[in-house]
């Protein structure tokens, strides 16, 4: 970028984590430096693999549910959500209405929790102290709604193949619709007012790790990095699945590609949610929460896919059948992997403070990337 | 939905390309039917996920990939199988596009347990790098043409391929 042409004479190598604090997570980042800015960054994943894939192969579909909320402990409701949907493909699951609305209802409250904590931790990777016990206050209020039906509190295993296994109670409905109007108020003064116009914020992230659209496309980049490049991609509507399409929302987009841009995405998302979850309260059906189904899934040999958006981006299953009571493979495509996958090509030539900015504003969730 | 017709018809010719001569060649040698399949099968996308399946030869994996990319489709993911019963690893590429809505494209290609090599895509789609040193890793099928294939998830000095059906933990 700003980087003078020259002969790199005296270079040297610096190793981003496995334990650094701004990596969130085991992730490493070996970076070879010429004086403070960057030559080469080259992620090294892998600290925290555990072969979830092997371990979907060796139980049968319902056993390998706990495990997709350990990927993504941030937004896991979305990872039961995907395997749930690519199950329900394949095996052709009719899931009743009610169950689709408290899917999306406890999915975007989780997204808005999962937007919630990546806001505190970037501003807290930035310098910034504060913002992450305002974030964390309302995130509480979410975790405690959340516990009340799914019974936990972070690795939720809720949604069944057919449904959800509790049904949401007047109790969960009137704490949502507080909780709604609560972070409406709270939003524009606690969020924007201190912490988005801030000058200090706007100096560290405006124009700070651009990603072109092509770029977005060679590697797959979804989710707010894609919408923060000015691609309108967001799974909900691109592949419409539960009851999206009968709600109305929607998918901010910006243009300028930069750290600043995927800030904003995830903000307005966060207001797009509460919109979501309230039309869903509203419209809420009476009925059944679970379809009638077998105990032991066999769907017939064969493959399919199934695509969510979570709140790093779309997430898919390839899952392969042979007739058996156990998934022949599961693939799990993360979207955090493919978005860190452009970060080397977009980290050359910043400056090392810069390249910190720039790596929170992507959302890591390393558990999801190693698998 | 006309972007994706119009998309779908586009992909069909274009892949009848690669088609062409393959009625040949399983005539000619009928055993070999199932591991040389070429075909173009057009899949309902509510009941599998995507719209499109094409089944090539590993020598045609770029050629396709280039039709895609031609089109700006971008790859999403990767996936290895193993099929120990037929000796055969199988390799699964899923294309999306930005633009165009509820439409997917999986190019499937099959090479043998005991000579496991495909050809690179990471020239076409740098998405292709990291995901073929995931399949690398955890099945042990090489990509030639890889510009840096090693380890991605397990350490470097791992001596198995955990995918494989025949390893057991």
């Amino acid at each position: 970028m700003n980087l003078p042409r020259q002969r790199y004479e005296e270079t040297f190598v610096l190793n981003l984590g496995p334990q650094h604090p701004a990596t969130h997570g085991v992730l490493r980042i070996k970076v070879t430096m010429d004086g403070e800015y960057v030559i080469k960054a080259e992620p090294v994943l892998g600290y925290i693999h555990r072969m979830h894939e092997k371990i979907a192969e060796q139980g049968n579909f319902a056993q390998f549910m706990p495990y997709t909320a350990r990927m993504d402990y941030l937004h896991a409701l979305a990872f039961n959500h995907g395997y749930c949907l690519v199950v329900e493909r394949a095996a052709g699951i009719e899931v009743p209405e009610r169950a689709e609305y408290i899917r999306v209802i406890t999915v975007e409250l989780n997204r808005i929790a999962s937007h919630l904590l990546w806001w505190a931790a970037f501003l807290l990777d930035l310098g910034g102290f504060t913002p992450l016990l305002y974030a964390f206050d309302d995130r509480e209020q979410i975790l405690d709604l959340l516990e009340r039906t799914t019974g936990s509190r972070l690795t939720y295993c809720y949604f069944r193949f057919g449904g959800v296994c509790n049904d949401i109670d007047d109790e969960f409905i009137s704490g949502t619709r507080t909780f709604i109007d609560r972070l409406r108020k709270r939003l524009p003064v606690m969020y924007h007012s201190l912490v988005t116009g801030n000058i200090i914020l706007i100096k560290r992230i405006k124009d700070i790790g651009i990603i072109s659209t092509e770029q977005c496309r060679r590697y797959g980049a979804s989710g707010p990095v894609a919408r923060g490049s000015g691609i309108d991609f967001d799974v909900r509507k691109h592949e419409p699945y539960s009851i999206y399409p009968e709600l109305d929302f929607d998918i901010p987009v910006y243009n300028e590609g930069d750290s600043m841009a995927r800030y904003m995405v995830r903000m307005d998302e966060i207001e797009q949610s509460l919109r979501i979850i309230e039309q869903a309260l509203d419209k809420l059906p009476d009925g059944p929460i679970m379809a009638k189904v077998p105990k032991n899934l066999r769907p017939e040999a064969g493959t399919c896919y199934a695509a969510v958006e979570t709140a790093r981006g779309s997430l898919g299953h390839r899952l392969l059948c042979n007739g058996d009571r156990n998934p022949y493979r599961l693939k799990l495509r993360s979207p955090t992997f493919s978005n860190l996958s452009l970060f080397a090509e977009v980290a050359e030539g910043m400056m090392i403070a810069d390249v910190l900015a720039f790596l929170g504003s992507l959302d890591l969730v390393i558990p999801e990337i190693d698998r | 939905m006309e972007a994706t017709n119009k998309l779908h018809t586009t992909l069909l010719t274009l892949f009848g390309s690669l088609n062409e001569g393959a009625e040949d060649a399983t005539a000619q040698n009928d055993n070999d039917a199932t591991e040389a399949r070429v075909a173009t099968i057009p899949l309902d996308y509510s009941r599998s996920g995507a719209n499109l399946e094409q089944h090539c030869r590993p020598e045609q994996l770029r050629t396709a990939a280039e039709l895609l990319n031609t089109q700006h489709f971008l790859l999403e993911s990767i996936t290895g199988v193993d099929w120990p019963e037929k000796n055969q690893f199988e390799v699964l590429y899923d294309f999306i596009h930005y633009a165009v809505p509820q439409y997917r494209v999986l190019l499937r290609c099959t090479v043998s347990r005991d000579e496991a090599i495909v050809p690179s895509l990471c020239s076409i789609f740098s998405a292709a790098d990291w995901h073929e040193r995931e399949v690398y890793d955890l099945f042990g099928i090489l990509f030639d043409g890889h510009p840096n294939l090693i380890r991605i998830l397990l350490p470097e000095d791992a001596d198995f391929y955990p995918l494989r059906k025949d390893y057991m933990p």
